[in-house]
């Protein structure tokens, strides 16, 4: 289980390919803010995002902000919502618009492991809830668009020091949460045996 | 002679409101910092431990920049008991917390998540038709009003389960639907954190008696031995299904398991799972008749 630090966007696909899953990782540069609200707009109802999604780092939030001027906010709490509920934008997200990191809690069902690994993706896990130490990490809010989905709006966030964040699901066809299910439903069957 | 108003005590009740919503979101208690700690302790996997560790460091950090535990400002419920004498109807008292709510997401801001449940349209400052939610309890001879305020996170929330078990299924088939909950529900609550079960009554009664069990001080006991017997086995199962912090895998799936009860139907078996995130946010305060406020009183 090695550390990475990565700078997103990323466009040399090799910053994506060397990350294994449970490898431990460092995030740079810019990462863009989305959540559902957002996903639907551009899929559903086919509206392309005003922002370019190429090479980079998606993060599963919607920031608590303070607005300080016409499209512009302040942070004030900056987290991570539950994953599971977006995963079927993953291969449009990586396959369309060329992301290649999306960021969440809680993990991605095992539908992801198979577009990433064919589109050279990785699914980060961030720790839920913890948001306090997120928020200093988060430098500034350098762009937001769609504002009207407040506060589902397409985030452009600059960062240092992002993380630690762990690979969850690699490139490579692994899933630390496919693994930790397999087991546990092993384990479960033992379990109902003693009841 | 006490010349305080229904007026007055409704404010104080709004001002309680705002500061117990702010101060659930910025400071866990001692008990389930405690939790947290014994948690990092014990915790091997190295994904396991990372992410307890960092639970640490954001709490501290929380701590040092006055700023929320986590940006989920949840869905505002409070529970209150109400003395049999105290001098504020109900009615009153709901107001009283449902503008406090609003005033603490305009005043701090708060991340403002209450919507329409068709539209999806946002209904204001985390209030709205039927929000908050308040539990009520109703005490005999007593003047005095205990309120606590538990903002309920979604993402935990989204993990609540209930199955209508059989008489025949018994205790085991109790065990076996808290796991299978559990497991399947793997890192998306953000474990480990409080399983709440609720167990007889109605099917309804049982899901708020397991919003009930996690609202509890994390650890206490149900005062029923049959039932906190129960609490100790489920904890202990839990904790062998290796789902481990945030689901990465490890040894601590979840910090307790607390249950609530109630008598039921001879043809019913219910059994309801809510759960609580390891930031199990609360807080407490108790408003005397005479409108004065006690903010260190757990109950």
């Amino acid at each position: 289980m090695a550390n990475h630090t990565v700078t997103f966007p990323v466009t040399d696909p090799n910053e994506i390919l060397k990350l294994q899953a449970g490898d431990e990782v460092t995030v740079q540069g810019h990462i863009i803010g989305i959540r559902d609200r957002t996903q639907i707009r551009i899929f559903d109802q086919g509206v392309e995002p005003p922002m370019d999604l190429k090479g980079a780092f998606l993060l599963h939030t919607a920031p608590g902000v303070r607005k300080v001027a016409e499209h512009k906010y302040e942070k004030v709490c900056i987290g991570t919502t539950t994953s599971a509920r977006m995963v079927r934008f993953t291969e449009p997200l990586g396959r369309q618009y060329g992301v290649r990191a999306i960021c969440g809690k809680g993990g991605f069902p095992d539908e992801a492991i198979e577009p990433m690994h064919e589109l050279g993706m990785v699914y980060f896990a961030i720790v839920g809830g913890a948001a306090a130490l997120e928020t200093t990490q988060i430098e500034e809010i350098e762009d937001v668009q769609w504002e009207e989905l407040m506060p589902e709006c397409l985030w452009k966030f600059r960062v240092k020091d992002f993380g630690p964040l762990t690979v969850g699901i690699d490139a490579h066809g692994n899933s630390l949460y496919r693994d930790v299910q397999t087991r546990a439903r092993a384990k479960l069957e033992e379990l109902y045996a003693r009841l | 002679m006490s010349t305080v108003t229904g007026t007055d005590l409704q404010h104080a009740v709004e001002d309680v409101a705002a500061h117990l919503y702010v101060w659930a979101l910025k400071d866990i208690p001692q008990d389930l910092r405690d939790a947290l700690a014994a948690a990092r302790l014990r915790e091997t996997s190295i994904p396991g431990k990372r992410v307890l560790e960092t639970i640490h460091r954001n709490v501290n950090i929380a701590d040092r920049d006055n700023n929320l535990v986590c940006q989920d400002t949840g869905i505002a419920v409070y529970t209150c008991r109400v003395g049999e004498h105290f001098p504020l109807h109900p009615t009153r008292i709901y107001e009283g917390l449902r503008d406090g709510t609003a005033r603490a997401t305009v005043e701090h801001p708060l991340r403002s998540n209450a919507v329409h449940t068709i539209t999806r349209e946002n209904t204001g400052p985390n209030i709205g038709y039927r929000l908050p939610i308040v539990h009520w309890e109703f005490i005999p001879d007593w003047d005095g009003l205990d309120v606590k305020c538990i903002p309920k996170g979604s993402g935990s929330e989204n993990m609540s389960f209930l199955k209508m078990c059989i008489p025949a299924d018994g205790v085991k088939g109790i065990k076996q639907f808290v796991l299978e909950s559990i497991v399947g529900a793997g890192g998306k609550p953000c474990p480990p954190g409080i399983v709440g079960v609720g167990i007889g009554g109605t099917a309804d009664y049982a899901m708020y008696l397991a919003k009930e069990a996690i609202t509890r001080p994390v650890g206490t006991r149900n005062s029923d031995p049959l039932v906190a017997q129960l609490e100790d086995e489920l904890y202990g199962l839990l904790n062998e299904t290796g789902i481990g912090p945030m689901g990465l895998g490890g040894d601590v799936t979840v910090l307790q398991c607390h249950i609530e009860h109630a008598d039921t139907h001879m043809t019913l078996n219910p059994v309801a799972v809510n759960y609580q995130c390891w930031a199990a946010r609360r807080a407490s305060a108790h408003i005397a008749a005479d409108g004065s406020v006690d903010f260190d009183r757990e109950f």
